[in-house]
């Protein structure tokens, strides 16, 4: 039987802006391809981060919009507030969920918000040329990192998933990676799960993906694969949180 | 069936919000307006409304950005270092087109300043504060009715225009008692065009709210709908108070609480047989430019008196075009002018001109 390889409803037949081995691609299909299967798409209101994927508007075809960098929980909050019943989630990377807004983020999970957050953590910050981000590795170079990243003035790695796992009010926490097709299959069941977490009332969800940079690690997409593999998820260790 | 009630600022403020129909607020605690907060966590439940006291007025702007997207009515009020933290939320709001009430209790600044009323932040309320090229309506209520009046009607003015409106009352305003009457059965403010929310694509086009155009010329062209915008706002929503202007040729301009003194001081010179008037702007954005102008053009002196460094002023002067005719009185972080202070400047002015002739 010859089927199609063809987009998912949910997303946009548009020319990708990313860079060459970017994960982004990947996971925004992957979100497409969840809400096309939950039949969510006319139900959905995505709000986007500032960093790479601000963008992110442009390839799925389902209700969305801006926030103000960090505030992206905050302005899920009030989306879902007033539509309870609709999928309201978040798309929000190192910057934007680990640092200029962890107040949001930690806030909306101690509220029990009954958003999903989809949190790219790709250890730098890429839109704006690969300055150092929370979650950079210790030992690494980025822009701002330019001597590496040394704990005593630079400070640690952040766990975020780790933090919130202590409040009562999050639900559903889980961290995936999607640096080999088992991994991309393992983001797919945790996209769901994290949305089904939503749509059964139970509260606040999160997932966070490892995602690679190629351009701002200096590795080739492979290589970056490679890294994820044998370096971040030493650090980020995969699985679920909390349940 | 009009009832009255003896009512603060800040209460009739949130009761104003509650009976345009605003059923979204989002808030933290500051002083001079923690009644309002308060007032409002009990109003939104009682009424099926949202509360939210946020984790900061930031996050607060935000999630009245959120609650705006769907088309619902949302407020979310604060006092000068509070509305500072609110700007990027605002200047989001009026690139993002979305209506929403932002209310400001003003206190003495700048910093951490002191809790008591002040008029300090009308250049951060008319001539930005937040990034871009935007506008707020700014309406200054002089009185607890007009504080509720103003509040209730920014919700039809934010609707009307897609944008975010602020009212900018002060400590003094907030914290007083006084009489405030309205119908009971008062309607709630009627909803405008919702052709632009986001409430999932059922059966229609996706939407996306952004102020984000990176396009070649896209920007230019969203900022010319805006700016086509505003200036139809400046035609048509120009709104200020007259006392005893008639025959004036010595005018006190002000605004909020210094106009209820400026009145008093008319009273008083026109006993002394002092030609006294005052012109009171009441949208501070649109300001009144025109009428102003006219009024200069019939050769008069102006007083302008501001609970700040001067900031009014700087509108004033514009308006008359000639910075001799146009004097200031101010005071500073948080104190309040009194009837004697006014007089004084007043009757200097008329000094001044008598020397000349």
């Amino acid at each position: 039987m010859v089927g199609r390889f063809t987009k998912p409803r949910s997303m946009k037949d548009v020319t990708t802006h990313y860079c060459p081995g970017c994960g982004h691609g990947i996971i925004h299909r992957l979100i497409c391809e969840v809400i096309d299967e939950l039949g969510e798409r006319e139900n959905t209101i995505a709000v986007a981060p500032v960093g790479c994927a601000v963008l992110a508007y442009d390839y799925w075809d389902f209700d969305t919009m801006e926030a103000a960098h960090g505030r992206t929980p905050a302005v899920a909050t009030g989306v879902k507030r007033v539509l309870p019943d609709r999928l309201v989630f978040t798309y929000q990377g190192d910057g934007d969920l680990a640092a200029i807004g962890t107040a949001e983020i930690i806030h909306a999970g101690n509220r029990g918000e009954k958003i999903s957050v989809i949190f790219v953590n790709n250890g730098v910050y890429g839109m704006t040329g690969g300055q150092m981000a929370p979650t950079t590795l210790l030992g690494q170079t980025t822009a701002t990192s330019q001597f590496t990243r040394r704990a005593e003035k630079e400070g640690f790695p952040l766990k975020v998933l780790e933090m919130m796992s202590v409040l009562p009010g999050v639900a559903y926490l889980e961290r995936t990676s999607i640096h080999s097709p088992k991994d991309v299959m393992s983001t797919k069941k945790a996209i769901r799960k994290v949305f089904q977490t939503q749509l059964d009332g139970k509260g606040f969800s999160m997932l966070e993906i490892i995602s690679p940079c190629p351009t701002y690690w200096g590795l080739t997409p492979v290589k970056s694969l490679e890294r994820i593999e044998k370096e971040v998820v030493k650090e980020y260790p995969l699985g679920v949180i909390k349940q | 069936m009009k009832k009255k009630y003896l009512s603060t600022g800040n209460e009739a403020c949130g009761e104003g919000a509650v009976r345009a129909g605003c059923r979204f607020y989002a808030g933290y605690p500051i002083t001079p307006q923690n009644e309002l907060t308060a007032y409002m966590s009990r109003r939104m439940e009682e009424e099926n409304g949202i509360f939210i006291q946020a984790e900061s007025e930031l996050a607060a702007v935000s999630m009245v950005f959120g609650a705006a997207v769907t088309g619902a009515k949302a407020m979310t009020t604060s006092s000068s270092p509070g509305i500072s933290l609110k700007q990027e939320g605002i200047s989001y709001m009026a690139g993002c087109e979305l209506p929403g009430v932002i209310v400001n209790v003003v206190r003495g600044g700048p910093g951490l300043g002191n809790i008591s009323g002040a008029q300090s932040d009308y250049f951060q309320s008319t001539k930005g504060g937040g990034h871009g090229d935007y506008r707020m309506i700014v309406l200054a209520p002089a009185s607890v009715q007009e504080t509720f009046d103003f509040t209730y009607e920014s919700f039809g003015l934010a609707d009307k225009y897609r944008m975010p409106v602020m009212v900018l009352t002060d400590g003094i305003l907030g914290q007083m008692m006084e009489k405030l009457e309205f119908d009971d059965d008062i309607q709630a403010v009627p909803e405008g065009d919702r052709s632009w929310v986001l409430d999932g694509a059922k059966a229609r086009e996706a939407r996306c709210i952004k102020s984000l155009f990176l396009g070649d010329g896209a920007l230019e062209a969203h900022n010319i709908k805006l700016q086509k915008k505003y200036r139809k706002i400046e035609k048509e929503e120009v709104r200020y108070e007259t006392y005893k202007l008639e025959d004036a040729d010595k005018v006190i301009v002000a605004y909020g609480s210094v106009s209820r003194i400026g009145k008093a001081c008319v009273d008083r010179l026109r006993e002394e047989g002092v030609k006294a008037g005052l012109f009171r702007p009441v949208t501070l954005w649109p300001f009144p430019y025109k009428e102003l102008s006219d009024l200069a053009k019939k050769g008069t002196r102006f007083l302008v008196a501001e609970m700040s460094a001067g900031q009014m002023v700087e509108d004033v002067r514009l308006a008359v075009q000639d910075d001799m005719r146009v004097a200031f009185y101010g005071r500073m972080g948080g104190e309040v002018p009194t009837e004697e202070e006014i007089i004084e400047q007043v009757k200097r002015i008329k000094e001044k001109e008598k020397r000349k002739k």
